[in-house]
């Protein structure tokens, strides 16, 4: 349990700067309300020490998510789903997502190519 | 044979020899009769705990790689085999778990002596088929026992579904600001139609401000527009992500394990809360089940579930439960399921969300044993809006059951989740709701409502009392909010600016709650001061009783209040209300000495705090059919208040002592009748009422007719009592105890009888 304080969005506004004054001034947007990457990390270490380091994996790869565009996301979504991708487009897009510094979805890509050839989901 | 038959109609002779008889027509006509039942097949995979196609369960491990896997080498593996080897095992825990006999491993779920995080970690190690072999050894009250002990958080919570057939917003908030104030921690939400799904979610998101502090919200559409209201923050959670346990189904889903896995991190990397949903039947349902059993596909379901880093799962049949249901013992298995998702250390949310059988009592007999279990949600969305109206399909339990349910918690002493909300706050709640929604709407210019409207969202039942809606204002309103790019900050400003400051700050702090991520973590909830119960802050610690979670005494205090209960004093001012200014004591009564006089004996409280009998007549009037009948016989009847006892009897028999013929009547104010003869036994009687709610003023008045026959020395026909199928008992003994109170409040031993008036008995 972490609780509220020392928390901050992802626009990097602290938590207890959400306001009811501040909706009224206007000066909350769609950042004030994202989860803040930092957050996730902090929440991946609670779960891997209550007996779950797969939510704990799951957190951090979300951490990482939360750097990308709303659509970028559902994209690359999509490209995981059956008969989408080659296993090439697979590898790119981890390749891709690797070099900006998401390791974690970079691997779930490449290990999605491998058995995705393997098991005939490819496009 | 029998030639003549009651009930179900006759049996023609001879030209229908294959019709069955009577009882058997009877038996067939009972609803339960509706349902489908399926002769146990593996190839279809309609067999529930074990197939002869299960593989056995191993486990082999080289060099930390799983190279084979319940039967299946590494190279043959299928994608949910592959992701569950590389993700879904705990291999330091494996070579423990898999060496353990099933017997052992079923002793230590069941044993109180086993704490569950020893159950977690053993389980983490073993495979699918392992855990499956395992949990069918169970029985349904080990299978309790278990779950009371496993389920991850202490204090069970239930969920709701707010839907409508209109979709009609104000109906939805009226709805959902009930929901939350009946207790429900999640409201669920769908759309006949796509396109509404905006404005469904806003609706159902101001009616649970109104309602509580700290409900999740979840609207369940396809994948991309609920992320896309999630993100918005118009929403906090979904559950509608499938899994399926074969590799065609998966497919044919159009996913694999690794999208579902990508879609899960989507969910959390925009601070949602998310389980995924599995159950029972699905692969049946779409002839991929590959000879396998139901208990076997799910668990490979919820291994994967956890292999993904899920926090939880919705399980126990879902959209295939009747399919279970179908089976023989598919209803131990959907619990099964659900017990396997605790012991995976995840959330459970336990399916009783789709009515499983036209039979009331089938339809209980699946649901009550979580219910007494307890689970994280018992539901995984109970209809809070009537079945009609539930745009899942209806629930196991919908608006019909509320008050069974909050019966069925009192009896048991049970946290169902729910509580007693008085008529006037629900009344208050749906006004609030339906008035904060239109306020938002109008001033979001998304769509005005009339005041007729809003009154007719307050008073329904369901959507079948609005009348005629204007349907394509949702549409419009809907389109609005998704390409005006609505968030719920623009909503909470909508709130403020219209009066609901309330309701917006409500709504702002649980933005500011849900930032600090805690309610990612396993099973977690807000309570009403947004405090976050989960896994972590609020682990089960269930080891044998005395221990766990009991409901504190204010939380007991509220499943007993039930709005139903009377008490003593409740009836004693129900009574009052009949009282009338009647049966004044005219003086000491004395013996008669006419052969024609007939003695009423009556109870010490009537005509002071006893005025209805439990038929709901007047005590006078039952007074006056007695008299008339008498009457009509001849005979001449005198009203008697005897003090001194409340049993009917003695009252009957000193009656009788006191007439002129010999012969009494006893009446007890409850409406209890006898007629009694001064030579017999106190307990003897002529004829007797006793099952007083269903005797009618013809049958009092017979009563006294037959009364005046004995005391001119004739044999008359006696008169009977009106069974009937309903339960009696159950409707008035709390009343009787309650009448029998009163009556004996006004005994005074040694008391002389005193005769009352019949003035204005006629």
């Amino acid at each position: 349990m972490t609780g509220e304080s020392g928390v901050r969005a992802l626009s990097g506004r602290a938590v207890g700067e959400l306001t009811l004054d501040a909706v009224r001034r206007g000066e909350l947007g769609l950042p004030d309300l994202r989860i803040h990457p930092e957050t996730l990390e902090r929440q991946a270490a609670v779960a891997a020490a209550h007996s779950n380091p797969q939510l704990a994996e799951n957190l951090l790869r979300a951490a990482e998510l939360t750097r990308l565009r709303d659509e970028e996301v559902l994209a690359i979504y999509d490209a995981l789903r059956p008969g989408r991708s080659t296993p090439g487009k697979l590898t790119d897009l981890a390749a891709g997502l690797a070099e900006r510094g998401l390791p974690r979805c970079a691997e779930l890509l490449r290990e999605a190519a491998e058995i995705y050839a393997r098991r005939g989901l490819c496009a | 044979m029998a030639s003549q038959l009651s009930g179900g109609g006759e049996r023609p002779e001879g030209s229908d020899a294959e019709r069955p008889v009577g009882r058997v027509r009877f038996m067939d006509a009972q609803r339960v009769n509706l349902d489908g039942f399926a002769r146990e097949d593996a190839g279809l995979g309609l067999v529930a705990l074990h197939s002869p196609n299960d593989p056995e369960p191993n486990l082999v491990v080289c060099d930390g790689r799983v190279v084979e896997l319940d039967g299946v080498p590494e190279a043959a593996f299928d994608s949910i085999d592959a992701y569950i080897a590389r993700h879904g095992l705990d291999l330091t825990a494996s070579d423990e778990a898999m060496a353990l006999s099933d017997t052992e491993f079923a002793r230590r779920l069941v044993s109180p002596d086993v704490p569950r995080t020893e159950i977690v970690r053993l389980s983490a190690g073993a495979t699918p088929a392992k855990l499956a072999r395992v949990l069918a050894m169970l029985r349904p009250a080990e299978l309790g026992q278990a779950m009371t002990k496993l389920r991850a958080r202490r204090t069970p919570s239930n969920q709701a579904h707010v839907t409508n057939r209109l979709d009609d917003p104000l109906l939805l908030a009226a709805d959902s600001a009930t929901a939350a104030a009946f207790g429900f921690r999640e409201i669920e939400t769908t759309v006949p139609v796509l396109a509404d799904a905006p404005s469904n979610a806003l609706a159902c998101l101001i009616g649970a401000a109104v309602g509580a502090q700290g409900v999740l919200m979840q609207c369940s559409v396809e994948e991309a527009l609920e992320l896309e209201l999630g993100m918005r923050g118009l929403t906090s959670y979904a559950e509608t992500i499938s899994l399926y346990g074969t590799e065609q189904v998966f497919v044919d889903g159009d996913d694999t394990p690794w999208s579902k896995a990508f879609l899960t991190s989507a969910y959390a990397s925009r601070g949602m809360k998310m389980r995924v949903s599995s159950g029972a039947g699905a692969e049946v349902l779409m002839a991929g089940a590959e000879g396998k059993s139901m208990l076997y596909l799910e668990a490979r379901c919820v291994a994967l579930a956890r292999a993904i880093g899920a926090q939880g799962v919705q399980n126990g049949g879902i959209d295939g439960a009747s399919v279970a249901a179908s089976v023989p013992r598919g209803l131990r298995e959907l619990m099964a399921e659900n017990l396997m998702v605790m012991m995976r250390n995840l959330e459970s949310c336990s399916g009783n969300d789709a009515l499983m059988s036209e039979s009331d009592m089938r339809r209980t007999s699946r649901t009550l044993p979580i219910l007494l279990a307890g689970s994280d949600f018992m539901f995984s969305g109970f209809g809070s809006i009537q079945r009609y109206d539930n745009m899942f399909g209806p629930s196991n339990f919908n608006a019909e059951d509320i008050d069974d349910f909050l019966a069925m918690q009192r009896d048991w002493g049970i946290d169902g989740g729910l509580r007693t909300v008085p008529a006037a706050q629900i009344e208050n709640v749906r006004r609030d709701g339906a008035q904060a929604c239109r306020a938002v709407y109008r001033y979001l210019g998304l769509a005005d409502f009339t005041d007729h409207h809003l009154e007719r969202a307050v008073d329904a039942a369901g959507s079948k009392d609005l009348g005629d809606t204007d349907t394509l204002a949702v549409v419009s309103a809907a389109q609005a909010i998704r390409e005006g790019g609505l968030t719920v900050i623009d909503v909470i400003a909508a709130l403020d600016e219209t009066g609901y400051e309330a309701e917006a700050e409500r709504i702002m702090a649980m933005t500011r709650a849900r930032l600090a991520g805690d309610y990612l973590q396993t099973s977690a909830i807000f309570d009403e001061e947004l405090r976050v119960l989960s896994l972590i802050t609020d682990p089960n610690d269930y080891a044998g009783p005395g221990t766990g979670y009991e409901p504190s005494p204010e939380r007991l205090r509220e499943i007993d209040a039930i709005r139903q209960q009377r008490g003593v004093e409740d009836l004693r001012s129900e009574q009052a209300r009949f009282a009338a200014p009647l049966l004044a004591v005219t003086g000491h009564a004395s013996p008669g000495q006419d052969p024609r006089d007939v003695v009423i004996g009556v109870s010490p409280a009537v005509g002071r705090d006893v005025w209805r009998c439990l038929s709901g007549i007047t005590v006078p009037a039952v007074l006056a059919e007695l008299l008339a009948g008498l009457e009509e016989e001849g005979c001449a009847g005198r009203v008697v208040r005897f003090s001194d006892t409340v049993d009917l009897g003695r009252i009957g028999l000193a009656a009788a002592r006191l007439a002129g013929s010999g012969i009494g009547i006893g009446l007890q104010g409850k409406g209890t009748a006898l007629i009694h003869r001064r030579d017999l036994a106190p307990l003897a009687n002529l004829e007797l009422y006793s099952v007083a709610p269903t005797v009618t003023r013809e049958l009092y008045r017979l009563l006294g007719a037959n009364a005046a026959r004995h005391a001119r020395g004739g044999t008359p026909d006696p008169a009977r009592n009106p069974y009937s199928d309903e339960a009696i008992e159950a409707r008035y003994h709390t009343t009787v105890i309650a009448l029998m109170e009163l009556e004996r409040g006004r005994v005074r031993p040694g008391a002389p009888p005193e005769e009352l008036s019949q003035e204005g008995l006629r």
